[in-house]
C-alpha cells in the first residue's frame, strides 16, 4: 500500500509540474508582448522596458521558466501590478467566499441527489426513476450564471428573502455570509447535482444487484438496512470519485456564479484579472486551482483505501 | 477492461435506415431531433424568418414586453429579442461544431498516436492528466486572455480544453484495439502503420467519438454562453445567447424576457443535444451505458 501511495505521489508531481509548464506557456503565447498587453496603449516604451524587466521577460524563455519554476517552489506566485499586492496574498484575501461557495454548494448537490439517486435506483423504471433521469439532464442543460439571474430576480429581488448580492459587510457574522451565499450555492448545487444523481444511481443500480444484497434481504433484514447499509457502503466509491470531480465543475462554476452574484471570491479575481490582463493574477490563480484539483483526486484515491477494505493495491 | 471488439460500430449504409429509425423510436431522441432540427433550421434560414434585423435600433420601442408585434420583447436599444434569439442560434451552433471538430482532431491524433506507439503513451497520457486538472472554463478564460477575445479564440481555447476528453477516450480504446488480431494480421501482411491507424482503429472507434462529440457539443455551447456573459467572448454587439443574457441582466427588474429567451433557447438546445447524445451511447457504446 505504502508503494502505491508513493506511486500516486511521484504520479502526482510530474502532473503538477506539467501543470506548471502549461500555465507558463499560456501567458508566453500572447501575441506580441505581454508587458504592453498589460501595461495598454498609453504606456511609454519606457513603462513596458521597465515593466519587461520586473516580469523577467527580457530573458530567454528558458531562464524565464527555470526562474518561475524557482519562484514556485519559494511558494512564491508572483506580484500583481495593478493590485499592488503578491498574488499569492491577493489568493489568500479571496479563497473564504469561493471556499464556502464550493463547499456549500456541493452539500446542497448532495442533499438533493443522493436520495433522489438511491430512491431511483430502489425503485428502478418507475415514473420517479424516469422523471428524476430527465430532471438531471434537464438541470445539466442549466448555465448556472442564468439559474443565479433567475433566482436573483425572483427570490431576492421580488420577495426579498435573500440578499441580492455581495458577501456581508466587513464585521458580518459567519451566518450572515452563509445567508449572502445561500442563492449562489442553490444555482451551482443545483445544477451540479445532476451529475451526483446520475452517478449515484448507477453506482446503487451495480451493487443492488450482486448476490450479497439478496443474501441481506434473504436473511429477512430490514429492506432500509439493506438499502442504506449494504448496498450504499458498496456503492460509495464511484460516487466519491464524481464528488472530487464536482468539486472541480463547481470551481469552474463559481467563477461565473462569483460574477453574478458581486461575490469577492477567487472567481471574481480571475475575470478582473483577464480584463485587466493582470498575467500574474491569472496564472497564480490557474495554478492553485489546478493544483486543488489534482490534491481532491488524489485524497480521493487515498480514502478508497478507508472506504473499501477490498481495495489493496 | 473494456471490450471495444464487442462495441457495435457505426452501422453499414444499408442498415443506416433501419439505426436511425431504432433510434428515433425513442421518445426522448425523437424529441432532441426534432428541437436540435428546429434550431438549425432557425439558424439557417435566420434571414427569412427573423421579422426584424437583429441590430435594428427603435429607441421608441425599447424594453416592450412580449406581444403581437414583438414576440418575445424587445431591448434596451428597442432590438426585437425574437429576431436575436434566431440570429444568435447561428453563432452558438457555429461555435458548437466549430469546437467538436477541432477537438475531435487534436484529440483523436494524440489519442491514436498515444495508443499506438508505446513511446509516445506516457508523456500523451501525462498530458492529457494535467490538461484535465484545469477546470473547463478556467483554463478556457486563461487561453482567451493570452490569446485575445474573439470567435476565433473562443473555438481554439474550447478546442483545447476539450481536446484531452477525447484523446482519453480514443487512447483506451487504441490500446485495446492495438492487440486485436486484425490489427496483428494487418501488420504481418505489411500494411503501414498510418494506414492500420486510419483504416482499422479509427473505423472502429468512431462510435465512442461520436457519442462524446455529442456531449461535447452541448458542453462547449455552455461554455461559449459562460464565456460571453462575462464578456470574454465575441464582442458585446454580436447577438449570442450569452451575450444577450449578459445585456439583460442589467435591465432584469424592468424587462426580465431579455434574459430568459436566450437562457431558454440554451437549455432547450444543450438539453436536446444530452438527449441525442444518450440515445446514441444507449445504442453504439454499451459499454459507456452502465444505466448512466
Amino acid at each position: 500500500m505504502i508503494r502505491y501511495i508513493l506511486q500516486r505521489l511521484a504520479g502526482m508531481i510530474v502532473v503538477m509540474f506539467l501543470v506548471v509548464t502549461i500555465v507558463f506557456v499560456i501567458v508566453r503565447v500572447t501575441p506580441g508582448d505581454p508587458a504592453a498587453v498589460m501595461l495598454g496603449p498609453d504606456a511609454t516604451p519606457q513603462d513596458i522596458t521597465d515593466l519587461r524587466a520586473r516580469l523577467g521577460l527580457d530573458k530567454s524563455i528558458w531562464v524565464q521558466y527555470f526562474l518561475y519554476i524557482g519562484q514556485l517552489l519559494k511558494g512564491d506566485l508572483g506580484h500583481s501590478i495593478f493590485l499592488n499586492m503578491p498574488v499569492t496574498a491577493a489568493l489568500m484575501e479571496r479563497a473564504e467566499p469561493t471556499f464556502f461557495l464550493t463547499i456549500f454548494s456541493l452539500a446542497i448537490a448532495c442533499v438533493i441527489a443522493l436520495p433522489i439517486g438511491i430512491y431511483a435506483a430502489y425503485r428502478r423504471g418507475s415514473f420517479i426513476d424516469q422523471a428524476s433521469t430527465f430532471l438531471a439532464m434537464l438541470a445539466a442543460s442549466i448555465p448556472s450564471f442564468w439559474l443565479g439571474l433567475i433566482l436573483m430576480q425572483f427570490v431576492a429581488v421580488r420577495h426579498n428573502i435573500f440578499p441580492v448580492s455581495g458577501y456581508g459587510g466587513p464585521g458580518a457574522s459567519f451566518l450572515d455570509r452563509m445567508y449572502h451565499l445561500t442563492l449562489p450555492a442553490l444555482a451551482l448545487g443545483l445544477v451540479s447535482s445532476a451529475l451526483i444523481l446520475r452517478f449515484t444511481r448507477a453506482s446503487m443500480l451495480d451493487v443492488l444487484s450482486d448476490d450479497y444484497i439478496r443474501t441481506a434481504r434473504a436473511k429477512g433484514l430490514a429492506e432500509r438496512r439493506v438499502i442504506l447499509k449494504h448496498a450504499l457502503k458498496n456503492a460509495l466509491i464511484p460516487i466519491l470519485t464524481v464528488l472530487g470531480l464536482t468539486a472541480a465543475v463547481l470551481i469552474s462554476g463559481a467563477v461565473v456564479t462569483e460574477t453574478v452574484f458581486g461575490l469577492p471570491g477567487i472567481g471574481n479575481l480571475v475575470v478582473s484579472a483577464v480584463l485587466r490582463r493582470d498575467y500574474p493574477v491569472i496564472q497564480g490563480a490557474l495554478l492553485v486551482i489546478a493544483g486543488l484539483y489534482v490534491l481532491i483526486n488524489f485524497a480521493i484515491d487515498m480514502l478508497y483505501l478507508l472506504v473499501d477494505p477490498r481495495v489493496r493495491y | 477492461m473494456t471490450d471495444i471488439a464487442n462495441t457495435p460500430s457505426l452501422p453499414a449504409a444499408e442498415s443506416r435506415f433501419k439505426f436511425v429509425h431504432r433510434l428515433l423510436k425513442r421518445k426522448t431522441v425523437a424529441f432532441g431531433v426534432i428541437v436540435l432540427t428546429i434550431f438549425v433550421l432557425l439558424a439557417v434560414l435566420a434571414p427569412y424568418i427573423a421579422p426584424y434585423s437583429p441590430s435594428k435600433l427603435s429607441i421608441v420601442n425599447r424594453l416592450k414586453p412580449p406581444g403581437g408585434t414583438y414576440w418575445f420583447g424587445t431591448d434596451e436599444f428597442g432590438r426585437d429579442v425574437f429576431s436575436r434569439t434566431i440570429y444568435a442560434a447561428r453563432l452558438s451552433l457555429l461555435v458548437g461544431a466549430a469546437v467538436v471538430a477541432l477537438s475531435a482532431l487534436i484529440g483523436v491524433t494524440l489519442g491514436l498516436l498515444a495508443g499506438f506507439f508505446r513511446r509516445l503513451d506516457t508523456p500523451i497520457a501525462r498530458l492529457i492528466d494535467a490538461m484535465m486538472a484545469f477546470p473547463d472554463i478556467l483554463l478556457a478564460i486563461a487561453l482567451v486572455a493570452a490569446l485575445g477575445p474573439s470567435l476565433t479564440t473562443v473555438i481554439v481555447a474550447l478546442s483545447i480544453v476539450y481536446a484531452p476528453r477525447l484523446a482519453r477516450i480514443v487512447r483506451a480504446s487504441t490500446l485495446v484495439i492495438r492487440e486485436l488480431p486484425y490489427v496483428e494480421a494487418a501488420q504481418s501482411l505489411g500494411i503501414s502503420t498510418f494506414h492500420i491507424m486510419t483504416r482499422h482503429v479509427l473505423r472502429n472507434l468512431l462510435s465512442p467519438i461520436l457519442v462524446q462529440g455529442t456531449f461535447l457539443f452541448a458542453s462547449a455551447m455552455l461554455a461559449e454562453a459562460g464565456l460571453s456573459f462575462l464578456g470574454l467572448g465575441v464582442s458585446p454587439e454580436i447577438p449570442t445567447w450569452g451575450t444577450m443574457i449578459a445585456s439583460g441582466r442589467q435591465y432584469i427588474g424592468q424587462a426580465d424576457w431579455m434574459t430568459y429567451f436566450p437562457g431558454l433557447a440554451i437549455i432547450l438546445s444543450v438539453l436536446s443535444l444530452q438527449l441525442v447524445g444518450d440515445g446514441l451511447r444507449d445504442m453504439l457504446d454499451p459499454r459507456l451505458r452502465k444505466d448512466l
